[in-house]
């Protein structure tokens, strides 16, 4: 699972990333934060993933057992060789790989982050939400990144390591992948 | 002597159809597809491969379908005069993988009407555009018309549409349940004088051709179907490969198409197979069903069709998004997505017609609109601004549980100057340049927007929705306070850019869809498309590629009868 191993965070990276994520998704009555929806277990499960053969990048298919059928959203689905220089390049960087630099140069994602969270401050976790705010006001390159993976984490398939306990989903009343079971025509054709 | 009779390039409808046609023929085929296969086992029984799911993050955010804008960026500018690119990365992407834009497609498929063959001469011109006439009617496709929803598998109501051509029997199956939000937008919009109907979809109502009913999961559009209720384009690939005639190779990016020596003849096309390594096919035809965005790219650099004509007339529609707020929640992720279509802005009232010439153009050619709504959270949330705004907005989902959604089709005027070539700089992973568009819409366009979204934000008001708003895609170059980040059409309907027509000067491809050049490569997909309509282009490209296969195959014309038309619904007053 994404966040067992050691990961590509050091443990006080984690810290600063789920606090940034919980100012972007913050905890709202019964809709928990960033934080306790595992934001950060996402998005270093996304940045180490190729630490695992499959790399965590396409979870599997057809279902995830939550709604019947076998579960197979965990058995992650080989890349091909280009797929893999593409995934491997806006991760890792293109390093000066010329295969990698086929347009030029290309940031990843892992130096975004490693960069983006100095920058944030090894204090930020510490800080008062409005001291936070004015730190991810001053980040944009960073923030965006952030609010895209902390946006996947919080609603997407909890086999990619965010959504814990399916709370993201719960916690908007929306039912997360239905196959195989579906909807019936009457929960298509009527108001409830 | 060929290695084949055909070799396909492209394994989306297109492709999929001349396949399915030529293989019952008894031809040999090889389809080549650029992307991976997540379809279907290429082994018999050819299982389902089980990749496709329900996950908004493998399919809307991690290119899952492809392409990969980073291995096969595009670039775009609306003109010549802003330089080379404004933008590069993805333009219009179809999907890239075995079963190409049948994937994405949350699989309505009308069919155009009969007046959209001849708009030259049934409409007119139009100043600043070349509208033209397709080089034959709608009654000589009626019967492919009618294949091409028996090949996919259409659900839908034959009596349900007072603007429909005639038909020359009902679908082949009934419609499926219609959902909630589109039944309320449907019934507001009948009282406002609209003629809302039950979409014809290629999603199974019933067990059809050996695949199961839907059941509404609600994952259609840029998801693929995970227990292949919907027919394009698994149907006609299955078929084809259960002939024994057909290989499909995925992975093989075609490269050129390689022409003899006297150049009026292709005698096959190169590729690079899945480790970069050169290969090459020999055939006696060549199918093109790359999509309009890919089939010229890959005629431009191979040198061949009609050098004035290749890649311009590059058609999309202008998408308009009427939006509606709902007090109440309308769960619009239940169900397959699109419901209820209707046709009055593509059949010009009195008041649209004024509308028009006091816009200084003779006549709106508006598209049919889509009765749809929100859908999945992912995409809502990334919508939403941060902070606590965005919980709150998440909590009450004004963007998604609670919206309604009109999207016209709105038809694309052709123009010489709106065109697909190659980006002089730009690349993709293979070392070939990028595909580049040069795109701005007709004036016709945006006017017609500017009519049809306040009439159908009035819809949705007397729908019950407690705000609304609309915007474009691509962004009206004028509109105020309408100001959207990606200048490229989000449209994925793509058309016109090796056109059919009977002038080899002013066309690529013949009657038949064969380059006027080159007689024995055919192009298949929406590229031959003369004009874009106001329709989906889906069905129509299989039935032309199924006319045109068959002819290919030496096989006997299709035919039906107006004289034998099946009662549909009551005309319209208009």
């Amino acid at each position: 699972m994404p966040g067992a191993g050691p990961g590509f965070f050091t443990a006080e990276e984690r810290e600063v990333v789920a606090a940034a994520c919980d100012r972007l998704i913050p905890p709202v009555d019964a809709h928990p934060g960033g934080r306790a929806l595992g934001c950060a277990d996402y998005i270093d499960g996304l940045l180490d993933a190729f630490a695992v053969d499959p790399p965590r990048i396409w979870a599997g298919g057809p279902f995830s057992g939550r709604a019947g059928g076998d579960a197979r959203f965990d058995q992650f689905l080989p890349l091909t060789r280009v797929e893999e220089l593409a995934w491997r390049t806006r991760i890792e960087g293109s390093q000066g790989r010329p295969d990698r630099e086929f347009n030029g140069p290309v940031r990843g994602w892992q130096e975004e982050y490693r960069d983006g969270l100095a920058a944030l401050g090894p204090d930020f976790a510490t800080l008062d939400a409005a001291a936070q705010d004015a730190r991810l006001e001053a980040a944009p390159t960073l923030r965006t990144l952030l609010y895209q993976h902390a946006c996947e984490g919080a609603y997407g398939p909890p086999e990619y390591g965010g959504n814990r306990d399916l709370a993201g989903w719960r916690a908007i009343g929306y039912p997360g992948d239905v196959q195989p079971r579906g909807f019936s025509d009457a929960e298509v054709e009527r108001r409830a | 002597m060929a290695d084949v009779d055909a070799v396909v390039v492209g394994t989306g409808p297109a492709g999929a159809t001349a396949a399915d046609v030529l293989t019952d023929a008894g031809w040999s085929v090889v389809m080549l597809e650029k992307g991976a296969n997540h379809l279907l086992d290429l082994e018999p029984p050819y299982a389902p491969r089980g990749h496709v799911s329900n996950d908004e993050v493998k399919c809307l955010t991690r290119h899952f379908l492809g392409p990969d804008p980073f291995l096969e960026p595009r670039t775009f500018r609306h003109r010549e005069g802003e330089g080379d690119r404004i933008h590069t990365g993805g333009v219009n992407n179809l999907p890239s993988t075995v079963g190409g834009g049948g994937f994405h497609a949350d699989g309505k498929l009308p069919r155009f009407r009969e007046v959209d063959f001849r708009a030259r001469t049934g409409l007119g011109p139009v100043e600043g555009a070349d509208v033209v006439d397709w080089p034959f009617g709608y009654d000589e496709l009626e019967p492919y018309y009618a294949a091409a929803e028996r090949f996919v598998g259409v659900a839908g109501d034959h009596a349900g549409n007072p603007f429909a051509a005639w038909r020359s029997g009902p679908y082949p199956m009934p419609p499926g349940p219609d959902m909630y939000c589109a039944r309320l937008t449907s019934e507001a919009a009948t009282g406002l004088g609209f003629h809302p109907y039950r979409a014809p979809t290629g999603v199974n109502s019933v067990e059809y051709d050996g695949r199961p009913a839907c059941n509404n999961c609600g994952f259609c559009a840029f998801f693929g179907c995970p227990i292949e209720a919907k027919g394009d384009p698994v149907a006609m690939l299955r078929r084809a490969l259960h002939t024994g005639r057909c290989e499909i190779r995925p992975q093989a990016y075609v490269t050129e198409i390689v022409l003899d020596g006297s150049g009026r003849q292709a005698r096959g096309v190169r590729y690079l197979d899945a480790d970069g390594a050169p290969r090459e096919v020999s055939a006696r035809h060549v199918i093109l069903g790359a999509g309009a965005f890919e089939t010229p790219r890959l005629l431009l650099r191979s040198g061949v069709g009609n050098p004035d004509v290749v890649g311009r007339f590059l058609m999309y529609h202008l998408q308009t998004y009427v939006l509606g707020i709902f007090p109440f929640r309308l769960h619009a992720y239940r169900g397959r997505s699109v419901t209820h279509l209707m046709d009055d802005p593509i059949v010009p009232d009195a008041e649209a017609t004024r509308a028009a010439r006091d816009a200084g153009l003779p006549y709106f050619r508006g598209g049919i609109v889509e009765h749809g709504g929100g859908s999945h959270p992912v995409v809502e949330a990334m919508y939403s601004p941060w902070g606590e705004t965005h919980t709150r907005l998440m909590l009450d989902s004004p963007m998604r549980d609670r919206m309604a959604a009109f999207t016209m089709q709105g038809e694309d005027l052709p123009q010489a100057t709106n065109r697909i070539d190659l980006d002089p700089a730009v690349k993709d992973v293979w070392g070939l340049p990028a595909g580049r568009v040069t795109y701005a819409p007709h004036r016709h366009e945006a006017a017609c927007a500017e009519h049809w979204a306040p009439r159908l934000e009035a819809v949705l008001r007397h729908a019950g929705a407690q705000s609304t708003f609309w915007i474009t895609s691509p962004p009206l170059e004028n509109a105020r306070g309408r100001r959207q980040r990606d200048p490229t059409p989000i449209s994925r309907h793509v058309m016109g850019t090796a056109r059919l027509g009977t002038d080899p000067r002013t066309s690529v491809c013949d009657p038949w869809q064969r380059l006027h050049d080159v007689d024995n490569v055919v192009v298949t997909d929406s590229s031959v498309f003369p004009t874009s309509t106001g329709y989906g282009p889906t069905l129509t490209l299989v039935a032309l590629a199924i006319r045109a296969s068959r002819a290919l195959a030496n096989l006997a014309p299709l035919t039906s009868s107006r004289a034998d038309a099946l009662p549909g619904a009551p005309p319209s007053t208009r």
